[in-house]
């Protein structure tokens, strides 16, 4: 009896709480407060903040040469054939903490540059892409018509071009670093952010909130990035992360082809491209950046995760129990207050490429638009 | 309908044609063609130049060679009139195509369905038992699938799974130590995968553990790693759990009339194990498929004669089990072939590179068994990477429409469980999915790329990278054209498929 009471009571402290946490904040701070309670995203944000600090400090960037005593270029004298003399009990780093490749390059210096190569490719893309991608998919999806016919149309003929195709012109001309290639793949990568935006869009259009802003003599201009573009805010970062976290998976597999990254530079692709051979004898060459690709883009979905879920409150995490202690059209009306516009399109729900930290980005099945 | 289709097919011609204009002056940019001349010292340099310049017809700007590589490969719409011109060395574009389009395909085709059977599966589960320890760890796993550079993975599975386990396979023997190691992890999925009370837990986690365990070690004891074969007992005990499950799971097994129609399917399985035995001995691949019809028709007439108020129900299940156990004698034969593809291969049966192994002179069994051994890396590396995204999109899709309101009525109006998840919810899960892997099937022969070069896999991949790889124009767009038209052609079907699945979606004409 006493237990069923405080039962209730904590319920009843809960659904307060439910209450209270959706009440008078802004909506930055609620995705904020979200995010925060996210572990798994809150512990891929800091590990991916000290592989970036790691890979930035320890080799340096331009003409500062960082801590780390050697250049990826160095060829120090081989030392016990090479291996790794990193050990974590007792923590030491020793001379060379992921081993020497086959001339004595120091892997450790080899491997961040590569990191950072990686990171500034994957970076460019992610900014590129996501720039073109949501030009593209809030005009068509805004102005319809021809504007919607002609972009559409052109989006769908940049898809079906094998990203291949331009890996290997870049890789070609590729004279002029990795920024060029980060940015002409970031121009082939945009699509399914135009597609998802587009959808977004389309749906955000038909809003009160719109018709009101016009009716109150609004321009295009002010609709798209004073009404409508906030509310798509969720759907476009969480799309940019998940597509940085291809994106890297992307230039990896390019410079694995000998089709991005060339030397002298280097990337974790590349470097595991050079070293696979010699799997057999020098194991440690091939472990290094296959992990930290594996790091780096298992934080970057982590954290998409997490932002999905913090504008996403259709997935929070709301326990049964509580449910069946509230009305159920309290919980309804808390969860409206809080929806973001930009997912009331229930239909779209299961497939708008944002539930999912799947490559959805190129995805949009939506043919209720398509076939209007 | 007819006038939505003709129209959408018309815009997607203009793509094509526009996407491979651009292609053919992207692989012109690509690279120098004249490379491999111009660093050469051999003294008919000059001549061998000239001779490439012509095949190649390079003194015309790339945009004017696109239209003749064009006006041949308009003719492709003409049956057996395609000219999609030659490749370096040669061989006709379209000959080297119709060489690669089915290792290709066989590759792809085994792993999507793979992937996607497997993938539904788990996400549903997942979904069905939200925030468990099950859900954290197989979201945890699938991020991390679907972290994984393929290239990287191959090269680890031919290290472990191919060069490690040859090694094994030359003494195969399970010592008890390597046995409970496994078993316990075999314990702890169980486990996790099964749930419930604490005390349940604990009988499933040690029954599953010795279990395994001692199977393993039984295995491995009795040299059936050297000497496969499952022998009619065990084809027999596998299907009547295969019938047991299948009963449970799409009819209930109060449902006895579909329990008793897919026991006496597997009962005519093993009869028909013996009966067709000298049939078996060295069919040919029709026969092989006339088999595998004949199973699922025996399978739905068995069901029908057995009658009772749902025939549908005993149909589908008889069917489902006599085909899972004709695909279990189906792995006994190939079993059985292995002692003597083990002695062909000289003790490395399985292969790192390749799509066959050369010069094999085999039965059925033996080149079947040759191309499953060159299958099994590549299709894992596939299916690791792309069950991450089924898992999350069925676990979205069954999450979504379990909280649907047609779900509760289900459960208000006292359906069993059973029916609820099979009948009402799952198949509402699976209509986004369908779309989703209609697109995939579309993006699919593209995307092998990487993995075939891996693998050295003889397929589309590799005509596509080696074209490239010379700027020879004429595979790649041959390569391109069968991609373009399977992506174009899968969209439209995904877009019709969606609108048949769920009729709220109309496709106006």
């Amino acid at each position: 009896m006493t237990e069923q009471t405080t039962e209730r009571m904590t319920d009843s402290l809960d659904s307060g709480e439910v209450a209270a946490d959706l009440k008078g904040k802004s909506q930055g701070a609620l995705v904020r407060k979200r995010f925060f309670g996210h572990t798994g995203a809150i512990v891929s944000l800091v590990v991916l903040a000290l592989v970036v600090i790691l890979a930035l400090t320890s080799v340096g960037i331009g003409g500062w040469h960082g801590w780390w005593k050697f250049r990826w270029t160095d060829t120090p004298p081989l030392q016990n054939g090479g291996r790794p003399t990193l050990s974590l009990f007792p923590f030491s780093l020793g001379e060379h903490p992921f081993g020497q490749d086959s001339v004595g390059r120091d892997y450790f210096a080899m491997t961040m540059r590569g990191t950072q190569i990686s990171l500034l490719v994957t970076f460019v893309v992610g900014v590129i892409a996501a720039f073109v991608g949501v030009v593209f998919g809030a005009l068509s999806g805004y102005f319809r018509g021809w504007v919607e016919a002609v972009l559409m149309r052109l989006t769908d003929m940049v898809i079906i071009i094998p990203v291949l195709l331009i890996g290997a012109v870049i890789g070609y001309n590729t004279k002029s670093g990795v920024v060029v290639l980060g940015l002409l793949l970031g121009l082939t990568y945009w699509t399914g952010m135009a597609r998802l935006v587009r959808g977004d869009f389309l749906s955000l259009r038909e809003r009160e909130f719109v018709d009101a802003a016009r009716l109150a003599g609004a321009s295009d201009k002010r609709i798209i990035f004073k009404h409508i573009l906030p509310n798509a805010v969720g759907v476009i970062t969480v799309n940019t992360t998940l597509l940085m976290s291809s994106a890297i998976l992307l230039e990896t597999s390019l410079s694995y082809l000998n089709m991005g990254v060339k030397a002298p530079d280097t990337s974790l692709g590349l470097l595991i491209s050079q070293n696979q051979a010699a799997f057999a004898t020098r194991p440690w060459l091939f472990w290094w950046p296959g992990l930290f690709i594996v790091l780096i883009c298992l934080c970057i979905n982590f954290i998409g995760d997490g932002l999905r879920d913090a504008f996403d409150p259709r997935q929070r995490k709301i326990s049964l129990r509580r449910m069946k202690e509230t009305p159920r059209e309290e919980i309804d009306n808390r969860l409206e207050g809080s929806l973001l516009a930009a997912n009331v399109a229930t239909l779209d729900g299961a497939r708008s490429g944002w539930e999912d930290g799947a490559p959805g980005v190129g995805h949009d099945p939506d043919p209720r638009d398509e076939t209007k | 309908m007819a006038s939505y289709v003709l129209r959408r097919l018309g815009v997607s011609l203009l793509i094509l044609l526009g996407a491979s204009f651009l292609v053919y002056q992207l692989v012109a940019v690509s690279g120098d063609p004249l490379r491999e001349y111009r660093e050469s010292n051999r003294p008919n340099k000059e001549a061998l130049m000239q001779a490439r310049i012509d095949l190649l017809d390079l003194d015309t700007p790339a945009p004017l060679r696109y239209f003749s590589w064009l006006s041949g490969a308009v003719k492709c719409v003409i049956p057996g009139q395609c000219d999609l011109g030659k490749t370096l060395q040669g061989q006709e574009v379209t000959d080297a195509l119709s060489a690669a389009i089915p290792s290709t395909i066989q590759l792809v085709l085994t792993a999507t369905i793979l992937a996607v059977v497997i993938g539904i599966t788990i996400g549903i589960v997942v979904a069905l038992r939200q925030y468990s320890v099950l859900d954290y760890s197989v979201t945890f796993m699938t991020f991390l699938f679907f972290s994984l550079p393929v290239f990287w993975v191959a090269v680890l599975l031919k290290e472990f799974g191919a060069i490690g386990f040859n090694d094994f396979l030359r003494d195969p023997s399970v010592s008890v130590t390597v046995a409970l190691a496994v078993g316990l992890v075999a314990g702890v999925i169980w486990t996790v995968l099964i749930g419930g009370s604490w005390k349940r837990r604990g009988i499933v986690f040690a029954g599953s553990t010795l279990l395994t365990a001692g199977i393993l070690w039984y295995l491995g004891w009795s040299q059936w790693f050297s000497y496969p074969g499952l022998g009619p007992g065990i084809v027999a005990g596998l299907g009547v759990g295969i019938a047991f499950a299948l009963t449970a799971l799409l009819a209930g097994l109060r449902n006895r009339k579909a329990l008793y129609s897919a026991l006496i399917m597997v009962g005519l399985a093993v009869v028909a194990m013996f009966a067709l035995q000298p049939l078996l001995e060295d069919p040919s691949v029709w026969l092989v498929i006339l088999l595998g019809i004949a199973a699922v028709g025996g399978g739905l007439l068995v069901g029908r004669l057995m009658g009772g108020y749902d025939r549908g129900q005993s149909m589908k299940v008889a069917a489902l089990t006599s085909f899972l156990v004709a695909g279990l004698v189906l792995l006994d034969g190939f079993m059985q072939a292995w002692p003597e593809y083990f002695k062909l291969t000289r003790g490395r049966p399985i292969a790192t590179i390749g799509s066959e192994t050369p010069n094999l002179n085999g039965d059925f069994w033996i080149t079947g068994v040759d191309k499953y051994t060159h299958l099994v890396l590549p299709t894992i590396s596939l299916i690791l990477i792309s069950l991450a995204s089924y898992t999350r999109y069925s676990r979205a899709s069954m999450l979504e429409v379990m909280g649907q309101d047609y779900v509760r009525t289900g459960r208000a109006k006292g359906l069993p469980e059973r029916t609820v998840v099979v009948r009402h919810a799952f198949r509402n899960a699976l209509i986004p999915l369908a779309t989703i892997v209609a697109f995939d099937i579309g993006g699919l022969l593209g995307g092998a790329v990487i993995t075939e070069n891996v693998f050295s896999f003889k397929g589309m991949g590799q005509l596509f990278i080696q074209g490239l790889d010379h700027q020879d124009p004429n595979p790649v767009m041959g390569v391109f054209l069968v991609v373009g038209v399977t992506a174009v052609t899968f969209n439209l079907v995904a877009d019709l498929l969606y609108s048949a699945l769920d009729p709220r979606v109309r496709v106006k004409a």
